[in-house]
């Protein structure tokens, strides 16, 4: 399964999933990363770490780590 | 009969902004999520029968943070009369997920859209009357920061009395939720959406959830089967679908992406290559300026000049005049002028850095920092967001401690006003060219060492303390918004800088006052049979009180009553130490470096003592502003007090196991001493290794505070 995290840079994706529980999928899934939602990673911080992504019209920050407990498909 | 308005919002959204604007209070704004904590509370504006409580910046009610909890405990528990919400016109879609949990609540709302300006900058429309038709709730178009459409807004607010009518949700989520109320018996929709969510903190509320679980569990189940997905993320999507349902029209073209200006400064700035690059040099703007050039220059100014000259002249010319005993004119002009002008005369640099800091903040730079610098920082349980108040606190920890306000997260923001004065500060250098010179001959290692120390005290404290059960917990969750980039407003720049100088230049005038009188009384009073001014140190009662609790300081290799003064009277001000020194050993006038001393201090010193009271003078509780400062950040006497003591038994701690040690093999010889230092440095390894503590959940009070901010 493709996660968030494989995504390349400038590279569109679909949300499929958001696995795990409590305050951090809570606060992923408020920010709008709900199933079916269109993401553009756009950037990575200069140590490859964290991304930065376009969703909904605004840009969002989220570590690798935890993105990688985001499905997505291309 | 007051009318009680709730102010809610995402963070960010310029909630605090418009508090000011309905109220005329004053309050901190900034550009970075999450500034206000605090509940703030004012009186609306022409209207003094109405009420205003500005809630947490929150991006949803689901009460997983302390600011989460915060609001909806306010808002189901204290049924206010009407809730604005204010909603950021140039991330619609994002704010209105809020507002359909505030719509559910069972209290007339009104929509605020703010950044209309920004909106109309970036040649969109939103069509407010559709929206309001949509979502069948009053909007108004406001500006915040330039005051428009507030007085639009405030009628309509006089206007609200009307509960909103339910959004739909898709057929089969309302039957569920149908289902959801009859079983537990509740009218509140929002409540039967929670209990979906399966969020154990509604449950308190009803009374009758126990004797349905398992039934209940059987509705979330099969329609978590049916739609394969859970249900946090099922009612996540649900509410989106809502909103996009409202919106009017679409937005923002995702696919086919227009690049704003924001975008494309966002493209450079944090750029892979050139971000780092750009960092360095907006800090080294900073930093140079408010910490190097003009701000000492203002400092110096106001500590040698108006402080250490004008002022106090004038006064003592005064006193003298009005024919004031010589003791209580000194107690003024050394005591008291001495002592709060010391903490006074960081005012204006800290103005200064304050205005770079609301810049920083109020463009969207602030958020950047942090996504760059996050990866650097989270090994050692800071956030990247740590990274500004320790570059600040090389030069002073006052505004360095202070610059940790911008971090959202509690205990970040704790952890960070607590270790940010291990970092050496400007008057710190006096001290470290003090042992430097007289005990090394002005080795040039001595220095760079003093700020290995200090980052290395703080990334072990970092370690150590985040295990604690004190800041334990899940790592508070990296999923920042990054604003869009605006030019910085003057007047929330300004604002902001006089919101937090006035509250350090309050704090000179309250403890900061208090407790530079109590070191002048006690380096100048005495019992020599009966209380007496002392014209020598010697007599005083600091050296009767040093000499007291030397022995404290014996392990680490200078339990004299000498070094303890020195070290007590560090406490006014980290130069102090120098000073007393002078003061001590007889020379009337020392330098800088204190270069009169050097003989007399070289005598009493070994190498390891000296640099074992340099490691304890680094690290120990800093000078009573930073003091005061942290006592700001940490909110409450207790927090203060904790962190004052830790940093002081971490300092003691590490000047021991550097001390003993080193006298290990130096003498090649192991005594009691040396098993308790070992001991003492496993304990620490221990602290660093240990799996980290069981969270506490934080404390939430929910009790309804009415006063009415000034």
């Amino acid at each position: 399964m493709t996660t968030l995290r494989d995504v390349s840079i400038g590279e569109v994706c679909q949300i499929q999933r958001v696995l795990g529980d409590g305050e951090l999928k809570r606060r992923i899934v408020a920010m709008g990363l709900t199933r079916g939602t269109t993401v553009r990673v756009t950037n990575v911080a200069p140590f490859g770490d964290p991304l930065e992504l376009q969703v909904r019209g605004y840009q969002l920050s989220v570590r690798k780590d935890d993105a990688a407990r985001i499905e997505v498909t291309l | 009969m007051t009318r009680i308005i709730a102010l809610a919002g995402n963070p960010n959204s310029g909630k605090s902004t418009l508090f000011n604007r309905l109220t005329g209070a004053k309050q901190s704004v900034g550009n970075w999520p999450g500034v206000t904590l605090e509940r703030k509370v004012g009186r609306l504006r022409h209207h003094p029968e109405v009420e205003i409580v500005d809630l947490p910046g929150v991006y949803s009610l689901s009460a997983y943070t302390l600011e989460e909890r915060v609001a909806r405990d306010y808002l189901l528990d204290a049924q206010p009369d009407c809730i604005i919400n204010i909603v950021d016109g140039t991330n619609l879609e994002r704010n209105l997920f809020l507002t359909t949990q505030l719509l559910e609540l069972g209290i007339p709302v009104v929509i605020a859209i703010n950044m209309m300006d920004l909106v109309r900058h970036q040649g969109l429309t939103i069509d407010t009357t559709l929206l309001s038709r949509n979502l069948g709730v009053p909007v108004v178009e406001i500006s915040a920061s330039h005051g428009t459409g507030i007085d639009q807004l405030t009628n309509a607010v006089l206007d609200a009395h009307t509960v909103p009518a339910l959004l739909p949700y898709t057929p089969e989520q309302e039957s569920v939720l149908a289902e959801i109320m009859h079983l537990v018996g509740t009218s509140n929709r929002w409540i039967a959406t929670q209990v979906f969510e399966r969020d154990q903190f509604v449950n308190p509320r009803l009374p009758h959830l126990a004797h349905v679980q398992d039934q209940l569990e059987t509705i979330i189940t099969t329609h978590e089967d049916a739609l394969d997905d859970d249900a946090i993320s099922i009612m996540a999507a649900e509410r989106y679908t809502q909103v996009t349902n409202a919106l009017p029209g679409p937005l923002h073209p995702t696919s086919a992406r227009v690049l704003t200006v924001s975008d494309r400064i966002d493209q450079i700035v944090t750029h892979r290559w050139l971000a780092l690059p750009i960092f360095a040099a907006v800090m080294f703007v900073v930093y140079y300026i408010s910490v190097t050039t003009v701000g000492t220059y203002v400092t110096d100014y106001t500590n040698d000049v108006i402080f250490g000259n004008v002022v106090p002249n004038h006064i003592a010319v005064w006193l003298s005049d009005i024919g004031t005993a010589e003791w209580l004119s000194r107690l003024i002009v050394e005591g008291i002028i001495g002592g709060v002008g010391a903490v006074l005369g960081f005012v204006p640099q800290l103005m200064l850095l304050f205005v770079f800091l609301a810049i920083l903040e109020d463009s969207g730079y602030m958020a950047r920092v942090a996504f760059i610098m996050d990866r650097a920082f989270r090994h050692f349980g800071l956030s990247g967001k740590s990274f500004i108040p320790m570059l600040i606190g090389t030069g002073c920890s006052v505004p360095g401690i202070m610059a940790s306000r911008t971090i959202e997260n509690e205990r970040d923001h704790k952890l960070t006003a607590m270790t940010t004065s291990f970092i050496p500060c400007g008057a710190k250098l006096a001290v470290i060219a003090l042992i430097s010179g007289a005990i090394f001959q002005g080795a040039w290692w001595v220095a760079p060492s003093a700020y290995f120390v200090g980052m290395a005290a703080v990334v072990l404290s970092g370690i150590i303390l985040k295990k604690s059960v004190l800041f334990s917990g899940d790592p508070a969750p990296f999923v920042m918004e990054l604003p869009p980039y605006h030019a910085p407003r003057p007047s929330v720049v300004l604002r902001s800088m006089w919101d937090r100088s006035w509250a350090f230049i309050r704090r000179a005038g309250t403890i900061i006052l208090l407790a530079t009188m109590t070191i002048w009384f006690l380096a100048n009073v005495g019992w020599q049979s009966g209380l007496h001014f002392v014209d020598d140190l010697d007599n005083s009662f600091l050296a009767a009180m040093s000499g007291s609790i030397a022995w404290v300081f014996a392990p680490l290799g200078w339990g004299t009553w000498q070094s303890t003064a020195a070290t007590l009277s560090g406490l006014v001000a980290k130069e102090s130490v120098v000073g007393t020194f002078g003061v001590l050993y007889g020379v009337a006038e020392v330098s800088e470096d204190g270069a009169e001393v050097w003989g007399q201090l070289a005598a009493s010193f070994t190498v390891l003592a000296a640099y074992s009271f340099l490691l304890f003078n680094l690290l120990c509780a800093p000078c009573f502003a930073a003091i005061g400062a942290i006592r700001r950040e940490m909110g409450d006497g207790r927090w203060t007090a904790f962190a004052v003591a830790y940093q002081t038994i971490f300092a003691w701690t590490i000047a021991f196991i550097f001390y003993q040690v080193g006298i290990a093999i130096r003498d090649r010889a192991v005594d009691g001493w040396t098993i308790l230092a070992a001991t003492a440095l496993a304990g620490i390894v221990w602290l660093l290794v240990k799996k980290p503590a069981k969270p506490r959940r934080l404390a939430v009070t929910s009790g309804v505070r009415s006063e009415v901010a000034a």
